[in-house]
């Protein structure tokens, strides 16, 4: 399997981090995993909520120590 | 919200688009104090896609809009909000978008006499005009107060089921809610935007005074929405945490700005934004700190004083009092 896309978004504020993921994905090909590196704990909710509204699906979002790593398949 | 579910309701394809100017209210507060991170956050862009069950595009015009900001052709609302200018610029943008994705034509929520300064009568064919949308601009909700767009005299959307909704109340806007079976909404357009609030303008005033030029950047103006803001000195003021999410978050910026942070008693950290000229300049700027911090009453606070590329030093003060500090200081 290829290596993720990663998208550093740590110290961004929302929606910063969802815009990079947008941008991400509209450059990635379909299949890609992309993960995404963040700060702002408003991207539990943000990340997931745009993946559901472009049927795309998040297949990890965890929390470690005060950053969050959330994939998603594009 | 409705403006799109009234035209969905026909089988239009609706897809919604979101501009990010950085002076957005939503997000950034609730991200950064502690206190707000207790509660439920959404982004209520998002929020109302999942509503209608449409894709959302959220589109970056933080560096273009900044000629919106800095030179607008209509001038200003209450306080720094160019909103005739900003409404033009984003209606133009999604024009933009229209055309490089295949889509016919704009949908806004704006009814005519809602606002006093971007939604009147006089202002809706200015918007459609510079903007360059023209008559592919569709307002749902006022359209029988308006000419036949492109989309109505062509028959994609029928103006038969469009309304003409007029005025300030938003209780027609409630009645068509319910009619769609909606229980809540977003907060109205004005309140989202920092650039209509007056304590917000008034430092963002103050920034381009300080610096001598009317120019910003992202972390400037994301900045001025954190801390107790003093300028003691026209060339620095001090940003100072009130809790311990803003510390947090001020902490990421302290290898870009001089900083004090108390060693000596628990106290919030301050950041330096300007030129400290002189002792007596860190003098002051740390008697100032001290008075935010639990040593306040005490005859000196020690403070980790540090400069971008310098090597850290303490420095003691008697923090200032109350009476010292001068009201035109608080920005």
């Amino acid at each position: 399997m290829s290596e993720p896309v990663i998208v550093d978004a740590r110290r961004l504020l929302c929606p910063l981090p969802v815009i990079r993921l947008q941008q991400a994905v509209k450059k990635a090909p379909k299949g890609s995993l992309i993960r995404v590196l963040a700060t702002d704990p408003g991207v539990q909710n943000d990340i997931p909520a745009w993946c559901r509204v472009h049927q795309l699906q998040v297949v990890r979002l965890e929390q470690i120590d005060r950053e969050w790593v959330v994939e998603v398949q594009a | 919200m409705l403006a799109a579910k009234v035209v969905m309701e026909q089988g239009v394809h609706v897809e919604g688009i979101n501009f990010f100017t950085g002076f957005c209210v939503e997000g950034h507060t609730h991200a950064i104090r502690k206190h707000d991170q207790k509660k439920q956050k959404r982004n209520n862009a998002l929020w109302v896609a999942e509503q209608l069950g449409i894709p959302l595009h959220i589109i970056d015009i933080v560096d273009e809009y900044k000629d919106v900001l800095l030179n607008p052709k209509h001038g200003y609302g209450q306080h720094l909000n160019p909103c005739l200018d900003c409404k033009i610029f984003m209606v133009r943008k999604a024009q933009e978008w229209c055309t490089e994705n295949g889509f016919d034509f704009i949908i806004t929520g704006e009814v005519i006499g809602q606002r006093p300064k971007s939604q009147r009568a006089a202002t809706m064919p200015i918007i459609a005009r510079e903007s360059t949308a023209e008559d592919r601009l569709l307002r749902p909700l006022c359209a029988h107060h308006l000419m036949p767009s492109l989309p109505e005299r062509e028959g994609w959307v029928d103006r038969n089921k469009l309304y003409g909704i007029t005025g300030r109340s938003r209780k027609p806007q409630v009645e068509l809610a319910q009619q769609f079976g909606f229980e809540e909404w977003a907060q109205p357009a004005g309140g989202c935007c920092f650039l209509t609030n007056e304590q917000y303008a008034s430092k963002l005033t103050d920034l381009w005074q300080s610096r001598g030029h009317r120019d910003y950047e992202l972390d400037d103006i994301i900045m001025l929405k954190v801390g107790r803001h003093l300028r003691p000195r026209p060339h620095f003021k001090l940003i100072i945490a009130r809790e311990e999410g803003e510390a947090n978050f001020l902490e990421g910026y302290r290898n870009q700005f001089a900083s004090l942070q108390p060693q000596s008693h628990m106290g919030a950290l301050a950041l330096i934004d300007g030129v400290l000229k002189d002792d007596s300049d860190i003098e002051l700027a740390a008697r100032i700190a001290g008075r935010y911090s639990q040593g306040r009453d005490g005859d000196s606070v020690t403070y980790e004083f540090t400069q971008p590329g310098q090597p850290i030093k303490l420095v003691s003060a008697k923090p200032i009092s109350e009476k010292e500090i001068e009201a035109t200081w608080y920005v």
